[in-house]
Parts: C-alpha cells; sequence; structure tokens
C-alpha cells in the first residue's frame, strides 16, 4: 500500500479508536486487496511503510463483499460496482479477504 | 456495520475508483474520513 | 476533412544502469533502507542487452513481431527469448545504453553532460555507425573528461552519476545552485526524456520518408516538466527535441494529462490538420528513468528478471489527408468529463459508448481496442493483474449491459476485439499509442477497418484534484473523403451562390 495511505490510516486509527474505523477497498485482484488488507491488520508485510511491524488490526472488507453490498443502496451499487462484477474475479477477493481477516483481525 | 462507522476508502484506478466507493458507504451510513485510489502502473 | 497518420516509430532504450540509480523504487529503497535484501540481491536480477533484445515484448514494441504473435506464445515470456532478434526493428530500434548515453550528451545544449574520455573514444565509432544519426548530432559529443572530474563533480559538485555496467562513466551537473528545478537529477530525468524523444523523431521521419522541413508543428505527451523555479512547467520539450532532431520548420507546445496525455495530443493534432492551422504534425514522447525498476522488489523476490530496464519512446506524424492512410475520426471521439463520475461504467459509457452511439455504432462494430497495453509479464507478478486484459472485460461487461453481447460471450469479445500487452509500464508509452503503428498496418491490408483508441490518466495522482481523466477517438479506413469532401465543398459554394442570388432578386423586388 501507499506510503502516504499508510500513514493516514495509522493516524485515523490513533484518532477514532481502532474498534471505530473500517477499511473499504477496491482492489483489482485479489493479490492486491490481500496485500492492502495485510497491512491495516498486520502490518506492512513489504517493510516499507509507516505500518510496517504495527498490526492495527482493523476490519478491512472489499467493496463487493457480500457484508458491504448488502448494506449498499441497491441502486448505487448497481450505478457504481456492478459493471465490475463481470470483470473482477469477486470468489478469489472473497476468499483472500476473509483468510486475513480471520488471521488478523482484532474486531 | 458501516452505519455510523468510520470508513477509510482505499480505492483501486483499475478496479473500483475510491470516488465510486465513497458513493457506495455513504449511502450504507458511514462518514468516509479518508479516501484515496491507488495507482499500480 | 479528417487527418490521417501517415507514420510512426517507436524505440526503447535500455538502461539496466538507470534502473538502479534513477528508477524511484530503488532511490526510496536506497534512502530508507541502504542495506536491504533487495537492493543487495538486484543486481543478480538485470538484464544485458542481448537480453533485452531477445525479450519478446520488446521485439514486438519495435513492430519486428506483431500483438498477435505474442499471442501466440506462452506466458510468461521473460523465460522464453525471441530467436535471432535484432536491434532494428520495422518501426524503430532497441537502443543500448552507452550509445544511449552519448545521445544524451548530443541533446544536452548546456554543457551539463560529461563523460569519461575512455568510455567516449570506446562508444563514439559504433554510435557513428548508427544509420540515422548523421554529423549534426555527432557533433555535439565531446572528446571526454578525464575520470578523476568525473568522480570530483558526483562527490563535491552534486551531479548525478551516469554508469555503465556498474562502472562510473559520467555526470550530469546541476544546471543551477540554488534552483532544485534544474538540479542535477531533474536535468538527468529531463534530458534522457528529450533523447529518447529524439531517437523516437529520427526513426519516424526516416520511415515518413518526408523532408524534416515539412513538419510545422510538434506537441509532447510525456510526464516530464521543465523549467525553473519561477515556471516549474515552463515547456517545451517539443520545440527543444525537434531543435535536435533537426525539424528547422517547426515549433510546438508540450500537453500534459498524465497517461491519458497522447491521445489527447493526437486528438489536437488531428484537430490541428483539419482545420487546415498545420498540414503535418507530430506527435511525441520520450521515456521516464522514474519508472524504471517500478515493480522491481516484486520481480526480485519472485525470482524474475528486472524487466522495467528500457525507458520507451514513441512519435507519430498526422498530416493531410492523402486518400490513403488511416483517418484519425475526431467525431467518434470520447471524453470523460468533470461530471461523468469514477465509477468504472461511468467512465467506459463515457470513452467507448457514448462516440459510439453518435455514428450509430455498436461496441462490436470496433475490430480492436488499443487501452493500456502494460506488458502483463511485468504487472502479473506485483500482483496488478492484467491490465488490458481488465480493461477488454469492462468494455465486454458493458456490452453485455447494454445487450450487444451475452454474459457467456465476454471471453470471446476480448480475443477477438482485445490484444495482449506488450508495451514496458512508462505511464504514457503504453496508454493506447503502441497499436498506432500495426493499426494502420492492419487498416492498410484491410485486416481491420476500425480501431478505437483509449488513452486514461490519474490525474489524482498530482492532487490537484480526485478526478480520473481519458479521451479517445477512432483509427479507420480512408474513405477516400478527399475527393468526397472536394465534391461537396463545390457543392456547397453552388448552393450558397444561389443563395445569394434568390436574395438579391428578392430585394430587388421588394425594392421595386
Amino acid at each position: 500500500m501507499d506510503l502516504e495511505n499508510q500513514k493516514r490510516v495509522k493516524e485515523l486509527s490513533d484518532q477514532y479508536g481502532a474498534e471505530n474505523v473500517i477499511i473499504v477497498l477496491g482492489a483489482a485482484e485479489s493479490e492486491a486487496a490481500g496485500l492492502a488488507a495485510e497491512t491495516v491488520t498486520a502490518g506492512d508485510p513489504t517493510f516499507a511503510g509507516p505500518l510496517t511491524g504495527v498490526s492495527l488490526g482493523l476490519r478491512a472488507y472489499h467493496i463487493c463483499e457480500d457484508e458491504m453490498k448488502s448494506e449498499v443502496a441497491e441502486q448505487v451499487y448497481e450505478d457504481q460496482v456492478s459493471m465490475m462484477e463481470m470483470v473482477l474475479d469477486v470468489d478469489s477477493i472473497k476468499k483472500e479477504m476473509s483468510a486475513i481477516r480471520s488471521e488478523h483481525c482484532k474486531f | 456495520m458501516l452505519k455510523g462507522a468510520k470508513v477509510v476508502v482505499i480505492g483501486d484506478r483499475d478496479g473500483i475508483p475510491g470516488p465510486a466507493i465513497e458513493e457506495c458507504v455513504r449511502s450504507a451510513g458511514a462518514e468516509v474520513v479518508f479516501s484515496s485510489t491507488e495507482c499500480f502502473v | 476533412m479528417n487527418s490521417v497518420i501517415q507514420a510512426t516509430g517507436y524505440i526503447l532504450a535500455h538502461t539496466p544502469d538507470m534502473l538502479v540509480h534513477n528508477g524511484t523504487t530503488q532511490t526510496a529503497e536506497r534512502a530508507a533502507n541502504p542495506q536491504s535484501e533487495y537492493l543487495q540481491q538486484m543486481p543478480r536480477y538485470l538484464r544485458n542487452y542481448q537480453q533485452a533484445i531477445e525479450y519478446l515484448p520488446n521485439q514486438t514494441y519495435i513492430g519486428n513481431l506483431t500483438p498477435e504473435q505474442l499471442a501466440q506464445i506462452d506466458q510468461p515470456w521473460y523465460d522464453k527469448k525471441a530467436e535471432g532478434a535484432v536491434r532494428f526493428g520495422k518501426f524503430g530500434e532497441i537502443m543500448p545504453q552507452d550509445e544511449f548515453l552519448l545521445l544524451m550528451q548530443s541533446c544536452d545544449v548546456f554543457d551539463l553532460v560529461w563523460l569519461s574520455k575512455t568510455f567516449v573514444e570506446c562508444t563514439k565509432p559504433r554510435l557513428s555507425s548508427h544509420p540515422l544519426i548523421g554529423e549534426d548530432i555527432l557533433s555535439k559529443i565531446k572528446d571526454g573528461v578525464e575520470q578523476e572530474s568525473v568522480e570530483r563533480y558526483v562527490h563535491v559538485e552534486h551531479a548525478e552519476p551516469l554508469y555503465h555496467l556498474g562502472e562510473l562513466v559520467g555526470f550530469v551537473k546541476r544546471a543551477h545552485d540554488v534552483d532544485i528545478n534544474l538540479s542535477a537529477h531533474v536535468m538527468l530525468e529531463n534530458l534522457v526524456s528529450k533523447a529518447t524523444s529524439v531517437l523516437a523523431l529520427l526513426h519516424l521521419i526516416h520511415r515518413a520518408g518526408i523532408d524534416k522541413s515539412a513538419v510545422s508543428y510538434v506537441i509532447d505527451c510525456s510526464e516530464e516538466a521543465c523549467g525553473d523555479m519561477n515556471q516549474r512547467g515552463g515547456g517545451n520539450f517539443a520545440k527543444a527535441a525537434a531543435e535536435t532532431a533537426g525539424l528547422t520548420n517547426a515549433t510546438g507546445c508540450d500537453i500534459r494529462a498524465f497517461c491519458a496525455a497522447p491521445a489527447h495530443a493526437l486528438i489536437l493534432a488531428a484537430s490541428l490538420v483539419s482545420a487546415g492551422t498545420h498540414q503535418n504534425v507530430v506527435v511525441t514522447a520520450g521515456g521516464c528513468t522514474a519508472k524504471l525498476g517500478m515493480n522491481g522488489k516484486d520481480h526480485v523476490k519472485k525470482g524474475i528478471p528486472l524487466l522495467e530496464d528500457v525507458l520507451g519512446g514513441f512519435a507519430v506524424l498526422v498530416s493531410k489527408n492523402d486518400g490513403v492512410n488511416p483517418e484519425i475520426d475526431t467525431f467518434l471521439s470520447g471524453r470523460h468529463t468533470v461530471g461523468t463520475g469514477s465509477s468504472p461504467q461511468a467512465v467506459i459509457t463515457a470513452l467507448v459508448t457514448e462516440p459510439l452511439d453518435r455514428g450509430g455504432l455498436k461496441i462490436t462494430d470496433i475490430d480492436k481496442y488499443s487501452v493500456e497495453m502494460q506488458n502483463p509479464d511485468i504487472t502479473k507478478p506485483a500482483g496488478a493483474g492484467d491490465v488490458p486484459l481488465s480493461n477488454y472485460k469492462m468494455i465486454a461487461a458493458l456490452a453485455v449491459k447494454r445487450g450487444e453481447i451475452e454474459r457467456d460471450e465476454i471471453g470471446a469479445f476480448v480475443e477477438k476485439h482485445g490484444m495482449v500487452g506488450w508495451a514496458p509500464t512508462q505511464g504514457h508509452i503504453p496508454s493506447g499509442v503502441p497499436y498506432l503503428g500495426f493499426a494502420c498496418d492492419e487498416i492498410l491490408q484491410g485486416k481491420i477497418s476500425r480501431a478505437m483508441i483509449i488513452g486514461k490518466g490519474s490525474l489524482f495522482l498530482g492532487r490537484m484534484t480526485n478526478l480520473f481523466d481519458g479521451v479517445s477517438f477512432v483509427l479507420r479506413k480512408n474513405t477516400g473523403a478527399q475527393e468526397e469532401c472536394a465534391a461537396s465543398e463545390q457543392q456547397i459554394r453552388s448552393m450558397i451562390a444561389k443563395a445569394m442570388r434568390e436574395f438579391a432578386e428578392n430585394m430587388m423586388r421588394e425594392q421595386r
């Protein structure tokens, strides 16, 4: 994850309390989604950014996951995201995200 | 889960961009506290 | 009247030492973690010049292999080689680093680039035998300085070092003591951009077979900025490169729009020619040192070579309609506007279906779409996926939403209307334009009749807006519009004459 974004995530987690913050991702690939999720839960796996060695354990979801989709207004989801369900490998993203959450998420 | 939550959006230019995710989570009653779009190329 | 694409030129420069010393992934790592494992392992993963030449996507970029032929070869491509591959191709060449450093010096008019004596002596004879580099350029190469002088400038005078095969062979001086926009780092980046653009221009002019003086306007669409502390992006790469390339009759300007800039520039060039303002406009761009080795960490981690070791450049000649060459149809041009929104379906609608609807065309009426033709060999191991493939899927998904194809036809659509990516991850270089050379050939051969060129840009990276950007246009078979247009012009003239006559007669009648 971009270093500046890592910095902001850390600041916001400190400011609002990790239990109140949810990270919502839009990654095109399951690998990238997994890396971002790992960064905001276990810490930066690339050892490059401010979240290196910092395990925030935040809740992280991809916008295409059912937990998110079910809460978003139907028409908004249709207009903003639905077409990408035909493009992205949603199943593999779901699998990757839930694996990371069950291992590293603290909330 | 989203209602009243502080949401950080990390979009992807080649996936779902940040502003599109913002619209989604706001419709679910979340507060977007930061939004960014990443570009891998 | 639509303009035409008369010729294209595509070049690469293999610069592994610039990857090590100037790519931002590496410079950032060196600043944050100088002892990192990545930096230590990196040298073992660099490719030599022969390997860069034999790399299948590079051969495709210079036109020796078609995208269709490349697609026949199973990925990954980094473990295969193009047998009998050569430096020069149908569209241009892959220049080795040592010759490129000399070319860079010849592009410098402020005595900023200095090379060691032995390096120049050893390299100049080879550059002298280059078929397109004449005495005008060779005469600007200096004899070279002593090695001690090189060391001193690098260690004492804040010069940016230039390496070849790990050896310090020269430097780029800063152009001002305090102005950061003229620092050695910026000057190196800008001179590299200029030199790659010049090389692309030389190949373009050669391929077009026109007199250099016939070009009256040049548009640079790279992603660098040149200027001083009072005008950071003052410009102008276009005119600077045109000067070195000998386009004495040209002026020009720089167009910036991140990776979307080449498509913007081509639409502008086409409009300038259509309007009759200019007859021959060249769109050009050089390469970017910062992006060298951008995904290097992932490549090394996965044990694959550092594939982002080439700088890219291209040049396109847009000319008055000759009744033969493929036309740029600016009527079928799409644009992502401020109000479009950022959802992928809104973006693809704006760029693809809005212009097609205007022309009464369906998504499937375009034979080939040229999107961001990023080489998947580079992006996939970095977790960024296959960029062109996902773009094609987006277009197909929109076609499904519009009921133009069935959902189970997405794969077939992608195969038929898409291509595999072959361009290096140099930002603007892969963006729509790498296909133009092939598209012109395929249209002239009657293999396809319409291609859509799409440029997209991540404006938000500049932190001035959260918006994304994109524009598109259609390249199509020449319809012989030249004659049609001439005829209709005559018709219009006679219609006007008739109307004037009638008007005059009416006036006279009324006066009576």
